[in-house]
């Protein structure tokens, strides 16, 4: 009795949250208006944050927040917001975008039912049980993920921020102007200036000015 | 667990709720008192003295002033949003204090990644700005929700970073756990303050920025904007803002009061001092802290865009990231790091 209940309560919040993320992830794509798909994508990534929380990882659900919701998705609404859109020309186009979004749509879920269809279980992880499984009072989730992602999946990391880091300097490098004729405020030069470089006193006579 | 065993749980949690929020928002009612009193002293002004006996009642006028007015929705806004915006920031803001612990076990919910929910719900602040800037579909509340989210963004980089710090100190991400990490018998001295200086002052400052605070408060300067992202807002949803503006920078306060000054620990460490119970001296340091940011509105004048830009991304995001490769150098070099078998 005592662990039905937990779990129907359980199961509730995971019907819960998996039903407002498929619907939202359905408005993002239906609904008219950018800035509302934007909204209905932060809605399915919070979402999504609480079913990550009902696993028992909320280092990812707590992650998946900052990163998605507090920077990514703030950025996507910036952009969005600044677009001048005209909704008429948006839906003129769909039917001449459809074949080649319907392929890419095709291939993606192809590509998920091969992953799908063929995982296995880690050969390693079968091979390894002596290895103990810490319980989750021991050890909470955030050192456990802390302890395999700097071991093990070391290289996958560091290559995982490499290639953010390529990602990040190409966009500066596209995006990067140097204007001419542009007055910036140059802070050290302005305090590398001292009162003689600064002030000139002159002596003015009486009635003429300078 | 039995039905009803359930539903004790559940009445309990949300007893406990009900009485955090009821004196959290007395608490802020005397804060923006305190602020506007603070405020005035500085300028050689009595400030509220009217309501009650000193003006102490004013906050509570302000509010009933607010709730009796006639909210007005502009024809073009987009109602929904208009209207959703500042109950999610309210809500949002108000939502962080479920984890802070006041005292030994006095939190909520005391969860094992308290300070990342902390970071992720004040991150989600910015929202409330963005929707209700954008809702109202007129230019000066737009410019001042584009000036918010950019601003937001930069200065959470910082703050995580300041985070990061006084995790490898403490080596844990539960807030009571980092409180118990500073109980030394230094006392005062032993808070992570003295050892962070550097980036306790890089906190303070992005505090301010990220919760739109003067000098920082670029999103709704009356000089340029108006009142920014605030314009087309009056009665309720206004006072909604308003109020979710206060409770985080009673959030940021009670941060900082956790991260650096000890949270409810005594400053002193023995008799007299420790007889006092801790969430008294959590509430002075968080005042504390609370009026240390009103005297910086009363004396620092607002900020140009660039320089706030320049600041964030510059100055305190090198400093930063220096500090936690420094930070984590010197705890590993004395073998001080917590965590490490």
């Amino acid at each position: 009795m005592r662990l039905e209940l937990s779990m129907t309560v359980t199961a509730a919040f995971f019907y819960l949250f998996a039903t407002i993320t498929i619907a939202s992830g359905f408005m993002v794509i239906a609904s008219r208006n950018p800035v509302q798909s934007v909204l209905f994508l932060i809605l399915a990534f919070v979402n999504a944050a609480g079913l990550f929380l009902l696993m028992g990882a909320e280092f990812l659900a707590m992650i998946l927040v900052i990163v998605y919701v507090g920077a990514v998705a703030v950025l996507f609404l910036f952009v969005v917001m600044m677009l001048d859109v005209d909704f008429a020309a948006l839906r003129q186009g769909f039917l001449q975008y459809l074949p080649i979004g319907g392929l890419i749509g095709l291939i993606l879920l192809l590509e998920l039912i091969l992953v799908v269809g063929t995982y296995t279980i880690d050969p390693g992880l079968v091979r390894s049980p002596q290895v103990p499984i810490p319980s989750a009072d021991v050890m909470t989730n955030t050192e456990a993920i802390g302890q395999v992602l700097y071991t093990r999946y070391f290289y996958f990391f560091q290559a995982a921020g490499l290639i953010l880091l390529v990602a990040m300097i190409g966009a500066i490098v596209l995006t990067l102007r140097e204007r001419v004729g542009v007055r910036r405020q140059d802070i050290s030069k302005q305090n590398a200036r001292t009162q003689e470089t600064a002030v000139e006193v002159r002596k003015v006579p009486f009635r003429q000015g300078i | 667990m039995e039905f009803g065993d359930i539903l004790l749980a559940v009445a309990i949690m949300l007893g406990k709720s009900l009485l955090m929020l009821v004196a959290l928002l007395i608490f802020i009612a005397y804060a923006l008192y305190a602020d506007r009193k603070v405020w005035a002293a500085v300028q050689l002004r009595r400030g509220p003295n009217v309501v009650g006996p000193w003006g102490l009642f004013q906050s509570f006028a302000d509010l009933l002033k607010f709730v009796l007015k006639e909210p007005i929705i502009p024809a073009p806004a987009n109602k929904g949003m208009f209207l959703l915006a500042p109950l999610l920031m309210c809500t949002l803001s108000l939502a962080a204090w479920a984890v802070i612990p006041l005292n030994s076990g006095w939190a909520i919910a005391d969860i094992n990644v308290g300070i990342l929910y902390i970071f992720a719900i004040s991150s989600l602040g910015v929202y409330g700005v963005i929707m209700g800037g954008w809702a109202s579909n007129s230019k000066y509340p737009f410019l001042g929700a584009l000036r918010s989210a950019a601003q937001m963004v930069s200065y959470e980089v910082s703050i995580g970073f300041v985070i990061v710090t006084v995790l490898m100190c403490a080596g844990t991400l539960n807030l009571s756990a980092i409180v118990e990490a500073q109980n030394s018998s230094l006392g005062i001295l032993g808070w992570y303050w003295l050892p962070l200086f550097p980036m306790f002052v890089v906190f303070f400052i992005s505090a301010m920025a990220e919760t739109n605070r003067p000098p920082f408060d670029l999103p709704e300067a009356e000089s340029e904007l108006v009142a920014g992202y605030m314009v087309e807002y009056s009665s309720t949803p206004y006072l909604l803002f308003m109020l979710g503006e206060y409770v985080a920078i009673m959030t940021m306060c009670a941060l900082g009061t956790i991260l650096f000054l000890g949270g409810w620990l005594s400053p002193i460490p023995f008799a007299p001092f420790t007889w006092v119970p801790g969430v008294i001296w959590f509430v002075l340091k968080a005042s504390f802290l609370f009026i240390l940011i009103a005297m910086v509105k009363a004396l620092v004048p607002r900020y140009r865009y660039d320089q706030l830009m320049r600041l964030g991304w510059k100055v305190f995001l090198p400093l930063s990231l220096a500090m936690v490769v420094i930070v984590a150098a010197i705890l590993m070099a004395t073998g001080n790091a917590p965590g490490v078998r």
